[in-house]
């Protein structure tokens, strides 16, 4: 239920009085409301989410977050290339537990997560 | 598939989780707010990919999870009516109540449907007009614009035989919630990406003010997530504590207004119950007034009910991040997916079911295969490759 997924406007009708449209989901095509984007246009992107579109996909933005993911790859790796060791050993805690061992071992201090 | 594929590839990935291990020099603990982000951190493999030190905390944003007890008890009583079409959302069925749940109820003859959108309940009464038709309205933010509008539809198009059963619950008292309580670990959040596309960001800036905690609105795919821990990290390294967004391409920081007017139309914020938490002063949507003869509460007249969890399930420590599956002894045992004790077992962004599913903690007890986590196709590279590495600190 809780998924919402982008999917292209392929459709915009008006269902008595609702604007309703089809969306397609990589080849798999749906019913979905259209009414609270009501400036979409065909061909747009927009999330879906129990059958409603609640956000249309920025296009511009998208492509601009996958720029910048990759762009940042290569200096990352000149800046990799310089530095001395970092927090690079791959992480053995997460969920089970708290910190393992090593230099983490002492719970966090000066943590900003109570009231302030 | 366009806007999903893009944001799955490993090699993007190793290359954050590289950076989030060039600026990491402390641990953090950080918790994602949504149970669609806990399976992709889960199945991903993404949390144990982080830095030592840090960790992910798992939080409440399930709403099959959280809806309490109560609620789906009058639902199970609502749905045994021979009169009733029972219609719901296909995870709230399996959701053990106090002795049943809606699926074994089904199987006894009741009429339960599930439905992909509220608008097909709608649909269903249409078609039945001498049944009545209940719809389980749950859910987050997320669900509110199509359950607000499935609600203001009946009573534009005068569908008498149809109602709801409301148990609607809201982000950020929650947040501030878990950040009262004293046991609380988490400095930072990852919000709900779709939640905040419906209703933008303003709700978070004063609990990011006044508690000291970033907060980073993170879409849903492995690139978002890695990239959402990455600037929440950034922002605790810095001693920042904003709200800044890492899923632009979904969210501004209005939201939706058109949503936001339907959903404050048909609902107005009341306290509500949260499974596992307990009540929290103005944490849900209720029914407005005006719209009272689609309640089915009072419709079918359920009164509260009042049950005990099972003995051994511990959803509560689960849902605030005290504890993790791995703490609870029924855990790949007495529950499992196909046999759920609790509700974080039941939908697969729940926890437990989150863990299960990646085959976390079963060894020996295993009964699928574990998803293949991304972040195995991409090692990671490590930091140590100048000649200055392996010194020791
Ligand atoms: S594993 Fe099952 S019994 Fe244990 S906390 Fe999770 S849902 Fe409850």
């Amino acid at each position: 239920m809780c998924l919402g997924i982008p999917g292209r406007i392929v459709e915009i009708r008006d269902d008595g009085g609702l604007l309703m449209g089809k969306v397609d989901f990589g080849g798999v095509r749906k019913d979905a409301c259209l009414a609270y984007i009501p400036e979409a246009q065909l061909g747009d992107y927009v999330i879906i989410h129990v059958g409603f579109a609640i956000s249309r996909v920025d296009e511009d933005e998208a492509l601009k977050t996958l720029e910048i993911l990759a762009a940042m790859g290569d200096l990352m790796q000149t800046e990799l290339a310089t530095m001395g060791p970092g927090m690079d050993a791959p992480a053995v805690v997460s969920d089970d537990g708290g910190p393992a061992g090593g230099v983490f071992a002492a719970p966090a201090t000066g943590a900003p997560g109570g009231p302030a | 598939m366009k806007y999903l594929d893009e944001y799955r590839d490993p090699v993007l990935a190793g290359k954050l989780v590289a950076e989030i291990h060039r600026i990491t020099t402390r641990p953090w603990t950080l918790m994602e707010v949504c149970g669609g982000q806990t399976h992709t951190i889960v199945k991903q493999g993404i949390d144990e990919a982080l830095p030592e030190g840090v960790r992910m905390i798992h939080g409440p944003g399930c709403p099959v999870c959280v809806t309490p007890l109560e609620q789906v008890d009058k639902a199970l009583a609502i749905a045994a009516r021979p009169d009733v079409i029972f219609t719901s959302y296909g995870d709230m069925l399996r959701v053990p109540g106090s002795t049943t749940d809606l699926l074994a109820l089904k199987a006894r003859g009741a009429d339960v449907r599930i439905v992909y959108s509220p608008l097909d309940a709608l649909k269903i009464a249409v078609a039945n007009p001498d049944r009545q038709v209940v719809f389980f309205a749950v859910g987050f933010e997320t669900t509110a614009p199509a359950n607000a509008m499935a609600v203001a539809e009946a009573a534009r198009r005068g569908i008498d035989n149809f109602s709801v059963l409301v148990s609607h619950v809201l982000v950020p008292p929650a947040l501030v919630a878990l950040l009262e309580s004293p046991t609380n670990q988490v400095q930072s959040f990852l919000a709900a990406g779709h939640v905040c596309a419906v209703m933008g960001w303003t709700e978070y800036e004063p609990i990011a003010a006044k508690y000291r905690v970033p907060i980073v609105v993170t879409g849903f795919e492995p690139l978002d997530l890695l990239e959402g821990i990455l600037m929440a990290i950034r922002q605790l390294e810095d001693g920042r504590h904003e709200v800044e967004n890492q899923y632009v391409r979904a969210v501004r920081r209005e939201g939706v207004p058109p949503a936001q007017k339907q959903i404050f139309e048909v609902f107005e914020v009341g306290a509500r119950k949260w499974r596992g938490i307990g009540e929290i002063p103005a944490s849900g949507y209720r029914l407005r007034g005006k719209y009272a003869r689609f309640d089915a509460e009072l419709r079918f007249s359920v009164g509260d009910i009042h049950t005990q969890e099972h003995p051994a399930c511990i959803a509560g420590a689960i849902l605030t991040g005290e504890k993790t599956p791995l703490d609870c002894t029924a855990y790949g045992t007495l529950c499992s997916p196909q046999r759920p004790l609790g509700a974080p077992m039941v939908s697969s962004e729940g926890t437990c079911a989150a863990f299960h599913s990646a085959g976390r903690g079963l060894a020996g007890l295993r009964t699928g295969s574990p998803a293949m986590p991304l972040l195995q196709i991409a090692p990671i590279p490590p930091a140590r490759s100048a000649g200055t590495a392996e010194v020791s600190r």
